[in-house]
């Protein structure tokens, strides 16, 4: 986030910074994944759950991810709103199919934990369902914003999905949360107060790597959005400048 | 590496999330410098953005 | 408050005019109840554990196929533009629409959930507590479908889109109406605090389903 607010909020000025900036973001994340991967493999076996605690390190920090990106586009779509900030459509268009792939990747690492400790692939868990709803939010976004022609209609409406969307999502949580009829077999204890530091560390790594590939990720995407409105720009340009619209390269 | 009785799923879990991961970032690569050759071809064609002067 | 109630009263006028319509949904809703012991089996007992359920995402169902229309024929007509210039705000006439909605679409099929809970085997005592929960929670579903609709209105693939975009939305009114009846049907305590929760959400859903849908609406019609 204060990333954003050191952005000049000019178009050009963005691709200039984000040129500089990316290749160091990759790096770091690079670096501190591979940091977070030997740490994690590393680590010794938890007393209950053994090696299979493990898929906790990828787990967690996507969960997270999930969470934080949809409150990005969230934030983002409020600067669009309130504020008409000229990038804030570009970013929120961009999180939201990355934001879709790491509820998935949280659901998915999510069941392949299940399996061998609740004996299903799929349960009813509080928290699977409730990131299964979210994902689904993220589906609608990506899904509202293509079945609109106008693209500035298209940005303002789908800035307005997510903001109610946001609102409902703690009442979704609770909600789950409240009426799970299914209880874990093994307490997660996750949400207790004290990991051991030696598993506590290679979390907070991964989730450092995972969120600065994350932000890497937005840049580039943020980048490519750039690109394509200004071709759309240019297109029409070329229309009406009168010659016939020849076929591009590739 | 001996990850226990449920390896398979560990290794299962980080193959797929370093699969997505680079899976997207190739994607967002490739379809990066598929707009920048877009937009060189336009370029080359003589199109300017009001911001960047006329070309004719 | 006047022109709130005039509009109001000219929506539900103009749906129960399309007769076809209410009924369409009315009949969808028995359909999706008689699915269903068609595919789990009919075991009475397994039906009755499972009626709670069957019955609020059939009536969910049921009711998300009307909400389309909400403002679709006023927006082809022209009408929707003349409401935005009059001297109701916007949010004021999503509030009216949601809840001539509620009045013409979501209240026949509340009534006609004990049939449908007939089908299904649901226990006595839980008939009472079928009819408050869902006369409750139905203002959620049309409130919140609101919102749905404004965002879909000249998108394509609107009705399937309005679905999609809407359940996740629909999920906190789904559980708590699903475990007030449940718990109501046999008595437990847990049912006033789910009923009061849902209650909660309605009336959380009477103010946001209108700011939105009305934020919604002003861009629509700014295009």
């Amino acid at each position: 986030m204060r990333i954003f607010a050191q952005h000049p909020a000019n178009p050009t000025a963005f691709m200039a910074l984000s040129e500089r900036v990316l290749p160091w973001c990759l790096a770091l994340a690079c670096a501190s994944i591979g940091v977070g991967l030997y740490l994690s493999f590393a680590a010794p076996p938890d007393y209950q759950q053994g090696h299979t605690a493990k898929i906790m390190f990828v787990h967690v920090p996507s969960a997270w991810l999930s969470m934080f990106i949809y409150a990005l586009i969230a934030g983002s779509s409020f600067g669009l709103l309130v504020f008409r900030h000229p990038l804030a459509d570009v970013s929120a268009k961009a999180a939201a199919p990355i934001g879709a792939v790491f509820t998935l990747l949280a659901l998915v690492t999510g069941s392949l934990w299940g399996k061998p400790m609740w004996g299903a692939f799929w349960v009813w868990d509080p928290r699977l369902t409730s990131v299964l709803i979210l994902f689904f939010l993220y589906l609608g976004l990506i899904a509202l914003r293509s079945s609109i022609e106008e693209e500035g209609l298209a940005a303002k409406l789908t800035a307005v999905l997510s903001l109610v969307g946001i609102v409902i999502l703690p009442v979704i949580k609770f909600s789950v949360n409240w009426n799970s009829l299914h209880q874990p077999a093994s307490v997660m204890r996750l949400s207790a107060p004290a990991i051991h530091p030696s598993l506590l560390t290679p979390l907070l790594v991964m989730a450092f790597g995972m969120t600065t590939l994350f932000i890497a990720f937005q840049l580039l995407a943020m980048r490519n959005e750039i690109l394509r409105r200004r071709i759309k720009v240019l297109r029409s340009l070329a229309v009406q400048d009168g010659g016939p619209l020849q076929p591009l390269p590739g | 590496m001996d990850l226990g009785a449920h390896a398979a799923f560990v290794w299962a879990a980080y193959a797929v999330v370093a699969g997505a991961l680079a899976l997207l970032g190739l994607w967002l690569f490739f379809d990066g410098r598929r707009q920048q050759r877009l937009l060189n071809a336009l370029e080359a064609r003589g199109v300017r953005r009001r911001s960047q002067g006329e070309s004719r | 408050m006047r022109p709130f109630c005039q509009l109001v009263r000219r929506e539900i006028l103009l749906a129960w005019r399309d007769g076809a319509a209410i009924g369409v949904a009315l009949g969808f809703y028995l359909i999706v109840v008689t699915l269903v012991p068609l595919g789990v089996g009919p075991d009475l007992k397994l039906l009755a554990r499972i009626a709670p359920g069957i019955l609020w995402i059939g009536l969910l169902l049921a009711a998300l196929l009307s909400l389309p229309r909400m403002f679709e024929t006023d927006l082809e007509d022209g009408s929707l533009d003349i409401l935005a210039s009059g001297s109701l705000p916007l949010e004021a006439v999503a509030a009216a629409k949601s809840a001539a909605h509620w009045v013409s679409s979501a209240i026949p099929l509340a009534a006609l959930s004990p049939l449908a809970a007939l089908l299904l085997n649901l226990d006595a005592e839980a008939y009472p507590v079928l009819l408050a929960s869902v006369g409750v929670g139905t203002p959620a579903i049309s409130f919140i479908g609101s919102v749905g609709a404004a965002l879909t209105l000249r998108a394509r693939r609107a009705g399937v889109l309005v679905a999609l975009l809407m359940l996740p939305l629909f999920v906190p009114t789904l559980l708590f109406g699903i475990e007030a009846v449940t718990a109501g049907s046999i008595a437990a305590p847990e049912f006033w605090p789910a009923f009061l929760i849902l209650c909660a959400i309605s009336l959380a859903t009477l103010v946001l389903g209108p700011v939105a849908a009305g934020a919604a609406i002003r861009l629509q019609l700014q295009e």
